[in-house]
């Protein structure tokens, strides 16, 4: 089997994030095995969105409230299991199931009506719902409100592997980014990837030639839902925390703004796009610069703007179109 | 009706705030006949066509299709019934290939697409229904182009081909030539021709020479009425329709 230079540059990729803890063993500081496991977790959710923009063309904007659904599930099951001793609600798997089911069928509910809406309204009907889950989860007290709930106990995988240990959990969090990647890749070259394209490109014919694309699109709603929610689940295990804030609407725009800056158009798009958005905003916010007692690096959007809208006036597929063998910007 | 009739259209009806897009239009059309439509523009032949596939919900009338009334049905579930209609303005997935776009609609006829694991493109169960269709209409070795780079005669051509996918029983053409240079459009007569052998078919034209040595039949449609049917030589001859219609041009 030979590879395309883009492939290879892919495989590279994936070689080094599979190094990652031994490189940062070495180099003496875990600090950034910690970020970029933070950045495949957002890369997890951000290519279960791109199902949905890049290959269905549903701008979803209310996706990172599904990533707190799944967290929320860790950090509730934590919290009884520590406050009232109910310890099968620290169970790994019993909280994997609800958090993945639980959010596939919020996304059922969602997806039902939002998919009945296009463009600008879909937009909006989106964002309308994930703001809901978010002044619920704000507007419940004994959960934290808004100042969140600390996880005194990572899920308990009973013996399979140990969350505690960083290392163990950087490794669960990377294949799973590899099993969402290939689960993609499967699913975009299959008969319903096909509809779900096709929806995409051309409605009115769809219906013409006898698809009814709203069950298909409703189906790739759950499915984006679910991973994302699988993805929460990873994100409250690493964090050891859970707040409102990673539901906030700003945080879907955060991973919508991933898509774009990785390529819609492309598989490893959303992965790159998720490196690129957490690589910036470390770099840009540690710029040392001073100007009139402001620190530069604490204004980094200021920067970050920008050149997002240079990305999107110039690069239309983001860090894609400057692999080898990119598809021509549409 | 009798047994020969596939597509019974009467006293249909759609208005648009007031104007009588369809105005109580009875057609038939027989099946195995090539039944042409011609109008001045507005006449409302797009319409028409729109009502028939179920894209938009008509006001009073009846259609009825192979005997059975088929008001309630959605337009997917007229495809599935045998309805295929090619768009006047071509409406294809641009960012797929040829072969692509005439497996999808393969594909919408071939069960369910709840399959989220087999590979598509190398199911020869589609493949082989649409290169054998691409053969049909000339565009085999265009196959694995981008539907984009095609010339616009080959996208009309390709417009047919996705309508063929779709094993239709009746063939809804919507201004097959619209926009085709001469030396396109006599390719294209040569091809309805062909197809016209296997195909019951509907087709609307605003180029006379085609319809008049295609058609079986012709109706005459003005202001959302049907003012005259009949065969080639007798629309030519009649009177109402030379002032109408024809007289215009003549």
């Amino acid at each position: 089997m030979s590879l395309t230079p883009r492939q290879m540059i892919n495989a590279a990729l994936l070689v080094i994030l599979a190094l990652l803890p031994f490189l940062t063993d070495w180099a003496g500081d875990s600090f950034y095995t910690g970020l970029v496991a933070r950045i495949l977790i957002l890369a997890i959710a951000a290519l279960s969105l791109n199902l949905l923009i890049g290959y269905g063309g549903m701008v979803s904007f209310g996706h990172a409230a599904f990533i707190g659904v799944g967290a929320y599930v860790v950090g509730i099951g934590a919290f009884h299991a520590f406050e009232d001793g109910i310890d099968w609600m620290l169970n790994g798997y019993i909280q994997l199931i609800l958090a993945i089911f639980g959010t596939a069928f919020i996304a059922l509910i969602i997806g039902a009506i939002s998919l009945r809406t296009r463009g600008v309204y879909f937009i909006m009907i989106t964002m309308a719902f994930s703001q809901m889950l978010y002044f619920t989860a704000v507007g419940v007290e004994t959960y934290g409100a808004d100042d969140g709930l600390s996880i005194y106990s990572r899920s308990d995988m009973l013996g399979l592997i140990d969350l505690n240990d960083e290392k163990s959990l950087y490794y669960l969090i990377f294949f799973s980014l590899l099993v969402v990647l290939y689960l993609m890749h499967r699913l975009v070259g299959s008969a319903f990837g096909n509809v779900i394209r096709g929806s995409k490109s051309n409605e009115a014919r769809m219906r013409a030639i006898g698809f009814s694309p709203y069950k298909y699109r409703l189906t790739a709603f759950v499915i984006a839902g679910a991973i994302a929610g699988y993805a929460g689940f990873l994100m409250a295990n690493l964090n050891d925390f859970v707040s409102p804030d990673v539901m906030h609407w700003t945080r879907s725009g955060d991973l919508i703004i991933m898509i774009l800056l990785g390529g819609m158009a492309s598989l490893f798009g959303p992965l790159y796009g998720a490196l690129a958005f957490l690589m910036l905003e470390e770099l840009l916010s540690s710029i040392p610069l001073t100007i009139g007692g402001l620190r530069v690096g604490e204004y980094w959007q200021l920067l970050f703007g920008p050149l997002l809208i240079l990305v999107v006036l110039y690069a239309r597929n983001g860090v894609d179109s400057f692999l080898p063998g990119a598809r021509k910007s549409p | 009706m009798t047994t020969q009739d596939l597509l019974v259209i009467d006293n249909l009806i759609k208005h648009y705030d007031g104007l009588l897009a369809t105005d109580d239009l009875s057609l038939t059309v027989r099946k195995g006949e090539l039944h042409a439509i011609i109008g001045p523009n507005g006449a409302g032949k797009t319409t028409l066509i729109k009502q028939l596939t179920g894209e938009i919900p008509s006001d009073g009338g009846l259609v009825s299709f192979a005997g059975k009334n088929i008001k309630r049905l959605s337009e997917p579930a007229r495809s599935h019934i045998g309805i295929a209609r090619s768009f006047q303005i071509t409406s294809l997935f641009q960012d797929f290939t040829v072969l692509e776009n005439v497996c999808l609609a393969v594909q919408a006829h071939n069960g369910h697409s709840f399959r989220f694991w087999k590979k598509i493109n190398d199911d020869t169960t589609l493949t082989d229904p649409a290169r054998a269709i691409l053969r049909q209409m000339g565009l085999e070795e265009r196959a694995d182009t981008a539907t984009a780079a095609l010339s616009h005669g080959e996208q009309r051509q390709l417009e047919i081909a996705v309508a063929l996918a779709t094993k239709p029983r009746l063939l809804l053409l919507d201004e097959p030539m619209a926009g085709m240079s001469r030396e396109d459009s006599e390719k294209l007569v040569e091809q309805l021709n062909e197809l016209k052998q296997h195909y019951t078919i509907l087709l609307i034209e605003h180029d006379m020479d085609a319809v008049f040595s295609l058609a079986d039949r012709i109706s005459v449609l003005v202001y959302g009425r049907a003012v005259a049917t009949g065969t080639p030589d007798e629309i030519r001859n009649n009177e109402e329709v030379r002032q109408a219609y024809l007289g215009e041009e003549a």
